[in-house]
């Protein structure tokens, strides 16, 4: 195993964050500061509470999973993009480090910066409302396991890329608006039944109610199938990302 | 002389259909200046990505200093530096810290010292906190090769290393890769300029639609395939039996008051005594005789035109 590998790509990834400290944490805290205006103090304080919590407080782990997610595929896919992009990713392919090795370099970094965003944001979040974790451990588990699954995610639209315009389909046109219809701002329970059983295939429900269940102990969806469904996509995205490397798709002539 | 790369039976089918490496077979001796000349679109990149990892082999085997380049990839690749012909950096890293990247990148431990040595070697050690893209090209071109020398490997292959590279630029490094040769590196170069391989390498290798037509020494290539030419100026006229004699002699010309005559340079012990014995039983003045050895460049020519 090339640990050195990993830990050079790593630092190198984590290193542009640093870089562009403004874009990378300045621009979601801001973003999520005003969801926090609008939802939370504007319009929330004339929302009734949900499952019996204040809105305001009911909408935090939405909008951490929101920012986590964005985070995740904008920075993986950009990660492996822009050297595709610029030809340095031959120093990446002609070095003695496996596919897996070269994924967990760029995943984990994305995957990590994303981490550190939540984070940001949870704590963010603790000076507009009271917050409680009710299960820490969970609320960590389902992190980890969504960042690592989504900076995956990432990964692939960023071999997938041969634009820079493609690297916003996704994120723009297929998750943010699956998450804002997967329950980030309400519960899926306060839509009418036809709405609710239409919501069941968006699988952005089971991650953020899974989330807020960490949280609050209240869940549209059992928390088990939550675990099962991001376990299901992270498995599905490796085994895409080995045919990738297997097969050289879009790296490799 | 002990083989570092083998390369065996390789071909490259692109996904289009397009052939661009037919049946290459070729050795690389350990320490030696290699030239792989071909025109543009011979497959020189191509093959040199097949040997890096960078492109799929359709078919055929290399081997890298005794490891197969795809069983045993990280041994293999470890052995490996590679400068590609494009100048590829990432514009906001700092040069220390690129070259301490690829370090990192082929499993070694961060050695500042050997990195500072490098940078002094190139002529990089006062940039070396500035951004890549504050650097000019020909100082680009030397952090990528100090990039591929940071994991001290034993073959380096540089691809079109001068390509746009002013003259005095190019001396500077023609003069660092003899530098790494005497320091037991292989070098593997392709390059489209003929002097440069003319000037540099211990071997040359053609290529040529994506075929190998010529491996050999330098030297007997052009010994073997170089052909000179004899030009004589004579005094006086040329005329009756004389004129016969000069002329039954095949591949010579007459030219004013010159005589211009064509030989294989390997067929010279027979051919040249008979070109002078006519004009001494002929008596013929002459006063100046020149030499001339066909180039590389005209043999590069003549085989790619074939």
């Amino acid at each position: 195993m090339n640990y050195r590998g990993i830990i050079a790509i790593y630092r190198f990834e984590m290193a542009r964050m640093w870089r562009t400290l403004g874009q990378s944490i300045a621009s979601p805290v801001i973003s999520t500061c005003l969801y926090f205006v609008v939802f939370g103090s504007a319009l929330g304080s004339r929302i009734d509470k949900v499952e019996g919590i204040e809105y305001g407080t009911f909408i935090v782990p939405g909008l951490v999973m929101l920012t986590v997610l964005t985070q995740c595929i904008s920075n993986a896919s950009f990660g492996i993009y822009f050297p595709k992009f610029t030809g340095t990713i031959y120093e990446v392919l002609s070095a003695p480090i496996s596919a897996f090795e070269i994924v967990l370099g760029y995943v984990g970094a994305a995957a990590s910066k994303a981490i550190i965003i939540g984070s940001i944001i949870l704590a963010t979040a603790s000076f507009f409302v009271e917050l409680k974790i009710a299960h820490p451990f969970y609320m960590m588990a389902f992190l980890i396991l969504t960042t690592f699954t989504f900076s995956m995610f990432g990964f692939l639209i960023g071999i997938w890329a041969d634009g820079f315009e493609k690297l916003q389909i996704v994120p723009l046109l297929v998750i943010t608006p699956l998450t804002f219809l997967g329950g980030a701002f309400y519960s899926i329970k306060m839509l009418p039944p036809f709405w609710y059983k239409v919501s069941l295939v968006n699988p952005m429900v089971y991650l953020i109610s899974g989330f807020r269940w960490s949280f609050y102990e209240t869940a549209d969806v059992p928390v088990g199938i939550s675990l099962i469904g991001i376990t299901l996509v992270l498995t599905v995205t490796l085994s895409i990302i080995y045919w990738i490397f297997k097969t050289g798709y879009k790296l490799k002539p | 002389m002990e083989t570092v790369l083998s390369v065996e039976s390789v071909n490259k089918i692109y996904s289009g259909g397009f052939q661009a490496l037919e049946n290459i077979n070729l050795s690389i001796n350990k320490g030696e200046i290699f030239a792989l000349l071909g025109p543009n679109g011979a497959g020189k990149t191509t093959l040199i990505g097949a040997i890096c990892g960078l492109v799929n082999l359709t078919s055929g085997k290399i081997i890298i200093d005794g490891f197969d380049h795809q069983r045993d990839f990280r041994s293999a690749r470890s052995k490996i530096g590679l400068v590609p012909q494009e100048l590829t950096t990432d514009a906001f890293e700092r040069v220390i810290d690129t070259v301490a990247f690829s370090q990192g990148l082929f499993g070694l431990k961060k050695d500042i010292e050997y990195v500072d040595k490098l940078l002094k070697d190139f002529s990089l050690f006062d940039k070396r906190n500035n951004k890549l893209m504050t650097l000019s090209g020909g100082m680009k071109r030397r952090v990528m090769i100090a990039k591929a020398l940071a994991h001290k490997p034993e073959i380096l292959f540089l691809d079109e290393p001068t390509a746009g590279v002013d003259v005095q630029l190019r001396e500077s490094m023609w003069e660092q890769i003899h530098c790494l040769k005497e320091r037991g590196v292989t070098i593997i170069l392709t390059t489209h300029y003929i002097e440069e391989a003319e000037k540099m390498a211990d071997r040359i290798g053609i290529i040529n639609k994506g075929k190998i037509v010529q491996v050999d020494e330098k030297k007997s290539l052009i010994k073997r395939l170089g052909q000179k030419t004899i030009q004589i100026a004579y005094d006086g006229s040329l005329e009756g039996q004389a004129l016969q004699d000069l002329q039954s002699i095949p591949n010579l010309k007459l030219d004013g008051q010159l005589i211009n005559y064509e030989y294989q340079s390997t067929s010279a012990v027979e051919e040249v005594p008979k070109l002078f014995k006519v004009l001494v039983d002929h008596k013929i003045p002459f006063s100046e005789v020149e030499s001339k050895e066909k180039s590389l460049q005209d043999i590069f020519v003549d085989l790619v035109r074939e």
